[in-house]
């Protein structure tokens, strides 16, 4: 915030004690400690948990070491001949390269103030003879993850090695809280707790919509207590100067790849120093980046970074990023978290944001001296995310936050974090329970679910009790719970962690083609979803690292593929990284349709297609949902503009097109977007809404969420889905580790498989019940289903028209674009083999009639 | 994301028999699209690697599957017999996970399978996960079974392709479609030999592009006869895919 120097005016009672060293770093640097960075101090000496929420380039970092660093400076050296200590302090972020690049950081206050301070990092990819030396000779710091944290828990010198544990300090804490990463580690932090009670635990975070909550999360919930860290504040500083592209070119109406918009975004990219272009998923960073080189005349050094690349050409990229280097990075979220690549003064955001806190945070990003105004440019790519970014922006403006609250913990989570404990040491159930429910997400957990956990891990808890003999964990006669097998352990290490990710291969460049192509070597450009690469055949050509290139063929678990000029390459669909639109940004939008007094803000041609739409429907007012019905060649269409995100509209499309089979409506099938929902059929859906064989109100009831939604869950995709990463999380099947898989796919058991044998038998094993509550609050979100059908209750507006409406163009646009699942691979497969029917009767025909 | 409504889009396959006729070296079988065959003219059901206490096995290594499989697979089977009341059946093999398998069936699903055993012939083929059959269940026992111009055995041999009748490869095919691929378990033939899909409901599959299977067939005779929902969908190779 302000930057003098604020050393006895800390709103604490003690004051800051700054070592003297420190005080004349920061005189040496030209810099005095900011007033949060003494605050946080004070607090931590008095031992005190905090919480520090700060924008990006507020010195969070050193705030958050700085009370380690002068302890550890205050505590000098170790004697010769006393004992090894344990490590003082562990740091926790969601990414390895965080936890690289705080290494660097950190290394520079400590080299020049010459601390005695030894800093490591532990991520999974230490080596192992380092992680020994560790264990045996730890260092002051250690920087490291949530699923190296579960490790450390588990094994059997955890308490020696935590003996001296004073901080923990846990980065990016907003992004962890919420997935199942977060759910792991508030358990490890339990643990923590429970090993040192005086343990002060340090958040860092980027704004949030309830502080309060993760200031909780911080502190042991002890018997329905709410203990909470201390929470310091710091505003951001300008705000920032955010525009969304105004293009003379035509907005297209559907769509994700902005394509139109490459000349002024390649424009802006020539008038900044060095610009950070983010997009959504990783296709759209390939297109992206290929777009840019094709018109990149000047050759602008522009690269490209996403998850999926190796780690080696990201490394590269961020270090000629840090070096200032490069004029522009195109990025997904890799790049999302606050590390610090180097002077960035644009920020371009093409496809819509999704979140206004998402935006908010990439937004900081830009220009890391907090007096002055970040920079940044939406590029919507379709007609709907122009009144996204709109919304996005206004939201920015107004300093909202849509962050999500934190969920209950996970229960295969749980189970394996049982199993973790057992592993470590034998446990007590009645400990474990209850240092357990000391976590914030697991503190509502029952006495009963977590015994039921514990027999899962033992046996499966299955009713059928026939796994006794081959238990994993088993009482001794003390009543503890140990592990019965060595072998447990080394299973539970090979799978910890809640990352689960579609099984991949990599993907290597190399000359030959053909058959010979499949050899040893060649360059490592990164790894791609085995899903993909099944739909390719070989010299299809596909953009992947910003090459196009061939499929040559896959040899285990590589893919040798080769240059290629290739015209019209696919682009890989990667799973995830789609986010849903929040329901913070949807009710803007929704604002924003309702109040053509609002519409100045948008550009002439979004305009002209919302009056348009006036002329030949209606624009929804506000709290009303917008139902649409129109034929179009031998089919009807009926549109519904709910504008709560994809997940719930594809709920909802299930849900609705059951019911209107059952009312014989013959509906064939639908597609959602984030906006819309289109369902189609062969019977006039208008006229049966209009004469009351369809009643509206009856379709949209929110009954719907009771038996229906039941039926078609346990027969959904989605389902089984969600209940993989739950067994593989849980420890039920184990996680495919690439390269030691030469078995083949007939050996594994499918999870599918073992789904539909569990539903039949046992349909309320505490797996499928966590599966059930994962999907309800995750892929199918019907918890916001529930509050639109509650919302829409008698504001259900019919539209009968006799053709498509400007609105419907983009969702109309959108069907048979994307894949299918399910009952309909039924249908495409009867496509395949009735057109070989003829060949057939040739063949046999003879001999079978 | 696309949705496509169950019944409807059913309609179409309804007529559909769940039974597709093929002739593999002269003799007429029935694919069942349970993923057993009947052999109408000597009154013969067929099944293999039905794999059984699978899912005990994997529980002895730590990995604690519903242990339902058994009775599953059992089941099917029961639902299959009463459909085709065969004279005799065969098992092709892999019948047993392990041959420790008949120490860990339960009591209940042994009276299953023995009560589907009683009253008709039934030859179990050994196959490399149970080369010894369990004690006292009964049946034949047999390392090969001829039966007219076919030949049953467990694993397909490089020769003598003319007739055979085999399992263990678990066959699976990719089928290109207009929107996508499809994976399914399935029969893969030439007219020649046969192999038969897994019946076991922990069994996964294998395409029959893998190089396993190469040599087997005759491309330009190789068709794939793939389990639908309730009937075989009959593709033809060129419709599948690595």
């Amino acid at each position: 915030m302000k930057n003098e120097p604020d050393l006895f005016s800390a709103t604490t009672a003690h004051p800051a004690r700054l070592p003297e060293p420190f005080i004349e770093w920061f005189a040496r640097n030209g810099r005095q400690p900011r007033a949060h960075q003494l605050d946080l101090l004070a607090r931590v000496q008095s031992g005190k948990s905090c919480l520090l929420i700060a924008p990006t380039g507020a010195g969070k970092t050193l705030a958050g070491f700085l009370p380690s660093l002068t302890a550890l400076a205050l505590r000098g050296q170790r004697r010769p001949g006393t004992r090894k200590r344990g490590i003082h302090t562990l740091y926790i972020s969601p990414l390895k390269a965080l936890a690289v690049d705080i290494q660097r950081n950190l290394m520079k206050p400590v080299d020049e103030m010459g601390l005695p301070v030894r800093l490591e990092t532990r991520t999974g990819d230490t080596p192992q003879h380092r992680r020994q030396r560790q264990k045996l000779d730890p260092p002051d710091i250690l920087l490291t993850t949530p699923e190296q944290l579960a490790l450390l828990i588990a094994s059997k010198d955890a308490a020696q090695f935590f003996e001296d544990l004073e901080n923990v300090v846990l980065d990016e804490l907003h992004s962890l809280v919420t997935s199942k990463r977060g759910h792991l580690l508030s358990l490890g932090l339990a643990r923590l707790h429970r090993l040192r009670p005086d343990l002060k635990a340090i958040g860092l975070s980027a704004t949030v919509s309830d502080p309060l909550e993760l200031c909780r999360w911080l502190r042991p919930q002890v018997d329905g207590s709410s203990d909470a860290a201390e929470l310091i504040e710091v505003q951001c500083g300008a705000k920032p100067e955010i525009t969304i592209l105004e293009s003379s070119e035509r907005v297209p109406w559907s769509g994700h790849s902005a394509r139109y918009s490459m000349p002024e975004i390649y424009e802006a990219i020539k008038r900044h120093q060095t610009t950070l272009l983010f997009v959504n998923t990783r296709s759209q960073a390939e297109l992206l980046f290929q777009e840019l080189w094709r018109i990149n005349e000047d050759t602008l050094p522009i690269a490209l970074h996403h998850g999926s690349l190796d780690v080696g050409q990201r490394r590269k990229v961020e270090q000629a990023m840090s070096e200032n280097r490069l004029r522009a990075v195109v990025a997904t979220s890799t790049l999302d978290l606050g590390i610090d690549w180097g002077d960035v003064d644009l920020v371009v955001h093409v496809g819509a944001p999704k979140g206004a806190s998402r935006l908010a945070q990439r937004i900081g990003r830009s220009n890391h001296r907090m007096d002055e105004p970040s920079r940044a440019i939406l590029v919507p790519a379709n007609r709907f995310e122009v009144l996204e970014c709109q919304a996005a922006l206004d939201a920015n403006y107004l300093g909202a936050q849509d962050t999500p609250p934190i969920m209950e913990g996970a229960l295969d989570v749980l189970a394996q974090h049982v199993l973790g404990c057992a592993v470590g040491a034998p446990f007590h159930a009645d400990d474990l329970y209850r240092e357990v429910t000391t976590a914030l997400p697991y503190s509502k957990l029952d006495r009963q679910t977590f015994d039921r956990i514990v027999e899962f891990v033992s046996t499966g808890g299955y009713a059928l009790r026939t796994y006794e003999q081959y238990a994993k964990i088993r009482q001794a006669a003390d009543g503890s719970w140990r592990i019965t097998h060595p072998r447990f352990a080394q299973q539970y290490r090979l799978n910890a962690g809640t990352i689960i990710e579609a099984p991949m291969l990599e993907i290597r460049l190399t000359r030959k083609k053909g058959a010979g192509a499949n050899q040893r070597g060649g360059l490592r450009l990164g790894k791609i979803e085995e899903g993909f690469l099944e739909s390719l055949s070989p010299d299809d050509t596909f953009i992947f690292a910003g090459r196009t290139v061939r499929f040559e063929g896959i040899r285990e678990n590589v893919c040798f593929v080769t240059d290629a000029e290739g015209t019209d390459p696919r682009v890989p669909a990667y799973a995830g990284g789609k986010f849903p639109l929040s329901t913070y940004l949807a009710g803007q939008v929704r604002h924003m349709l309702a109040s053509p007094g609002e519409w100045h803000k948008l550009p002439e041609q979004v305009r002209e297609w919302l009056e348009l739409q006036k002329h030949a429907s209606q624009l929804p007012a506000e709290g009303d949902l917008l139902v649409e019905t129109f034929p179009k060649g031998s089919r009807y269409y009926m549109i519904c503009y709910p504008f709560d995100g994809r997940l719930v509209h594809q709920t909802l499309g299930m849900l609705l097109s059951r019911r209107m089979e059952r009312a014989k409506a013959r509906a064939l099938g639908f597609v959602a977007t984030d906006y819309a929902l289109c369902i189609w059929g062969l019977r006039d859906f208008g006229r049966m809404f209009e004469n009351g064989e369809l009643p509206l109100a009856q379709l949209f009831d929110e009954d719907m969420l009771g038996d229906d939604l039941e039926t078609w869950l346990d027969e959904s995709f989605l389902l089984k889905r969600t209940f993989r990463n739950c067994a593989t999380i849980a420890g039920l099947i184990e996680k495919r580790h690439p390269g030691k898989e030469k078995t083949g796919r007939q050996m594994t058991v499918s999870s599918d498989l073992i789904y539909d044998v569990l539903r039949s038998h046992e349909p309320d094993h505490i797996l499928l019940q966590a599966t059930r509550q994962e999907a309800a609050h995750g892929q199918l979100d019907i918890r916001r289903l529930g509050d639109m059908l509650a919302r829409i209750k008698g504001h259900i507006v019919h539209r009968k028209l006799d053709r498509i409406s400007p609105l419907a163009v983009p969702v109309m646009l959108e069907i048979g674009r994307e894949s299918i699942h399910g009952d309909a691979q039924e249908v495409l497969l009867a496509e395949a083999a009735d057109e070989l029917m003829g060949e057939m009767m040739h063949e046999f025909g003879e001999q079978t009639r | 994301m696309n949705g496509y409504v169950r019944n409807t889009t059913y309609r179409a396959l309804e007529d559909h028999d769940p039974v597709a006729a093929i002739v593999v070296a002269g003799t007429r079988i029935m694919c069942d699209f349970s993923g057993c065959a009947f052999l109408p003219d000597s009154d013969t059901m067929i099944v293999s690697d039905l794999h059984l206490e699978k899912g005990s096995s994997h529980a002895r290594h730590g990995r604690m599957l519903p242990p339902y499989d058994t009775r599953t697979t059992l089941a099917r089977l029961a639902s299959r017999i009463a459909y085709w009341q065969p004279q005799t059946v065969i098992s092709l093999g892999d019948s047993f996970h392990d041959r420790f398998a008949h120490e860990r069936i339960a009591g209940h699903d042994l009276e299953v399978l023995s009560s589907l055993m009683a009253g008709r012939q039934w030859v179990w083929i050994s196959g490399n996960h149970d080369p010894v059959p369990p004690e006292g269940l009964g049946g034949d026992v047999a390392a090969e079974l001829h039966l007219g111009p076919l030949i049953f055995r467990h694993e397909p041999s490089a020769k003598d392709a003319r007739g055979e009748i085999a399992g263990h490869l678990h066959p699976a095919a990719k089928v290109a479609t207009r929107a996508k691929t499809v994976r399914r378990p399935c029969f893969a033939t030439d007219g020649e030999r046969l192999i038969l899909p897994s019946f076991g409901a922990y069994t996964g599959g294998l395409n029959i592009r893998d190089r396993a299977f190469a040599g087997l067939f005759v491309e330009s005779r190789l068709s794939a006869l793939v389990l639908g929902s309730n009937r075989v969908f009959h593709i033809s190779a060129r419709n599948l895919v690595a």
